[in-house]
């Protein structure tokens, strides 16, 4: 099925990448290690633009730069040089970014996500190597803020601002786009996603091939499929009533879900880009072919390898490396010998569906245990260890206990408030299967004991059948199998 | 050829203020600066790549070390305007 795109919603992103797997920033030696820290102590003459201040460029900016630009199958350019980007505003002491203009790193690359209609790729027009201004705190809300305090312990953190094409055709497609681009940088480990700040994105949207209007400053995936799907409402209401779209910069209020026009400013944008006479330009080209042998394995070529290697299924393999950890985590479980597929099952289908229930993102894997983070407070989650998910795999598989059972092993050591393992679990709850006689009495009991159920059932009414079954899980405390009971009940019952 | 209204257009954009004395002789000015790129122009360049820096030097980085930063007294000595060690400067727009 082709995708008919209506609207001719065309979409494109701006996204700023904050390497802080880095030790220092950018152009100086402070450490990029400041988001807990009390305001401006990580900060020097360089980040704060004293004068007489010299920059010098930190050589990993440029190999992650490259790294990504190869990820992204880009172009790496021959040659490539910085430029300072002038204006005026609070968070940048110097008065002006050092960004890149006319020679950006990476040209030309592409990206291939899951569209509306099965595989589609996404051009990247540009990335580039910047860096990020100090944070603005209001004191008091925005409209009656009294001033404004300025911390610039962020001043002067490597960014990679990527640039793609408008080929992205709803709101939902710029989410997968997102979460794929991001999922390809965890496994370059250029950056981590978790921190505050790490990934922000400007959005661009036009319908029926008309002006396209700017969104600023979203700061997470959901935001930005929000932002857009208000957007592009907002511009087919303007049109259907007769209005025209005009070229303008809005805001995202997440809190509303609306985008509100920000004051356009009597002048246009004039930047006055020109280079920084700091910085020398820079020939990189030749570290390609190393950087390439070092780049890993990424998420395409994983989950073909996950298909073939475990023979697992496309669905799968597509959930378990959407995240390099949990990528890591299952192939920990595998390796212990535990059978793939229903490694795939338990941890793609039952944990990753416990967790985004519970709104945890999977945070960290040290080798032996996944940690997780709620993605609303960021607050610690309980982790899962890859030696429990073997044992419960193999708990269930030898048939010791039932597939509920083993849901509720899950859940119990997620919202559990100490570290237990699954077997403390099912014996402290008792939920090891029920022996056969067991279930065999159960089941002479329930018949004996309900009479008005047993004739309801033989007269054709098969919700009877249910209280039945209902009653033979109660007496073996629910660890009968609920299948096995009903075909044993119907087995007595018509013979 | 630079008008009275670019050199208010570049005052505004460096946010200095400019008398309208002033105007008159950096007009004045940035069109003879102006006039000596005009120069240039006649310059036969087709042969000639482009020079990026004015040194020829290329490829100049510092190892990804953290180094220690200035404490907080230091960063905030030279304003009066602080609050929470932060720099306060009055709200913007
Ligand atoms: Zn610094």
């Amino acid at each position: 099925m082709v995708y008919e795109n209506p609207d001719g919603v065309m979409i494109g992103l701006e996204i700023h990448v904050q390497l802080n797997k880095l030790k220092s920033k950018m152009f100086c030696g402070c450490s990029t290690d400041y988001h807990d820290a009390e305001p401006n102590t990580h900060t020097c003459p360089v980040c704060l633009g004293l004068p007489g201040a010299l920059p010098v460029l930190n050589r990993e900016v440029v190999k992650a730069a490259i790294k990504v630009g190869l990820a992204l199958e880009g172009e790496i350019a021959e040659e490539t040089q910085f430029h300072r980007k002038n204006y005026f505003y609070p968070d940048l002491p110097r008065g002006f970014q050092t960004t890149q203009y006319d020679y950006p790193i990476v040209s030309k690359g592409k990206v291939v996500i899951e569209g509306e209609d099965g595989e589609h790729e996404v051009g990247i027009w540009r990335a580039h190597m910047e860096d990020d201004p100090g944070k603005l705190v209001h004191i008091g809300s925005i409209e009656k803020s009294k001033g404004v305090l300025i911390d610039y312990n962020r001043s002067g953190m490597p960014l990679i601002e990527t640039v793609t094409a408008p080929d992205m055709r709803s709101p939902k497609e710029a989410r997968r786009f997102l979460d794929k681009f991001r999922n390809i940088l965890e496994y370059l480990d250029v950056f981590d996603g978790n921190l505050e700040g790490a990934m922000r994105m400007d959005a661009n949207v036009s319908v029926y091939g008309g002006t396209r209007v700017e969104v600023k400053n979203i700061s997470s995936h959901k935001g930005v499929e929000k932002a857009l799907l208000y957007e592009i409402m907002r511009q087919k209401n303007v049109i259907r009533r007769g209005g025209e779209i005009t070229q303008e910069t809005r805001h995202f209020d997440e809190a509303r879900g609306v985008t509100i026009g920000m004051r356009t400013k009597e002048e246009a944008e004039d930047y006055r880009y020109f280079r920084e006479p700091d910085l020398m330009p820079m020939k990189v080209s030749d570290w390609t072919p190393k950087i390439k042998e070092t780049l890993p394995e990424l998420p395409d070529a994983k989950r073909a390898r996950f298909i073939e290697q475990y023979g697992i299924a496309d669905m799968h393999a597509k959930a378990l490396t959407s995240k390099i950890m949990l990528a890591d985590f299952y192939e920990g479980v595998c390796k212990k010998g535990t059978d793939p597929k229903q490694a795939a099952t338990w941890i793609a289908d039952v944990l990753l569906g416990e967790l985004n229930y519970r709104d945890l993102v999977i945070s960290s894997y040290d080798g032996s245990t996944i940690g997780c983070i709620n993605d609303k407070d960021h607050s610690i989650a309980n982790s899962t260890r890859v030696a429990d998910m073997v044992d419960l795999v193999a708990l269930f598989t030898d048939g010791k206990i039932s597939d509920r059972a083993a849901v509720e092993v899950i859940r119990t050591i997620l919202d559990g408030e100490e570290e237990k393992t699954p077997l403390q679990v099912i014996e402290e709850k008792g939920l090891f299967k029920a022996e056969d006689d067991l279930v065999t009495k159960a089941v002479a009991e329930a018949i004996t004991e309900n009479e008005a159920a047993v004739q309801d059932y033989l007269g054709g009414a098969e919700k009877s059948l249910n209280f039945l079954v209902g009653q033979v899980m109660k007496k073996t405390k629910g660890t009968a199998d609920a299948k096995t009971a009903r075909e044993m009940l119907v087995k007595e019952l018509k013979g | 050829m630079i008008t009275k209204e670019d050199v208010e257009h570049i005052g505004w954009l460096a946010r200095i203020e400019i008398s309208e004395q002033e105007k008159a002789e950096y007009m004045e000015k940035l069109n003879s600066v102006l006039d000596y790129f005009g120069q240039l122009d006649e310059v036969a360049t087709e042969d000639v790549s482009p020079t990026y820096h004015v040194i020829d030097l290329h490829n100049v980085f510092r190892e990804d070390v953290a180094a220690e930063s200035l404490p907080q007294e230091k960063v905030l000595a030279n304003t009066e305007n602080k609050q929470e060690g932060a720099f306060k400067v009055p709200r913007i727009g």
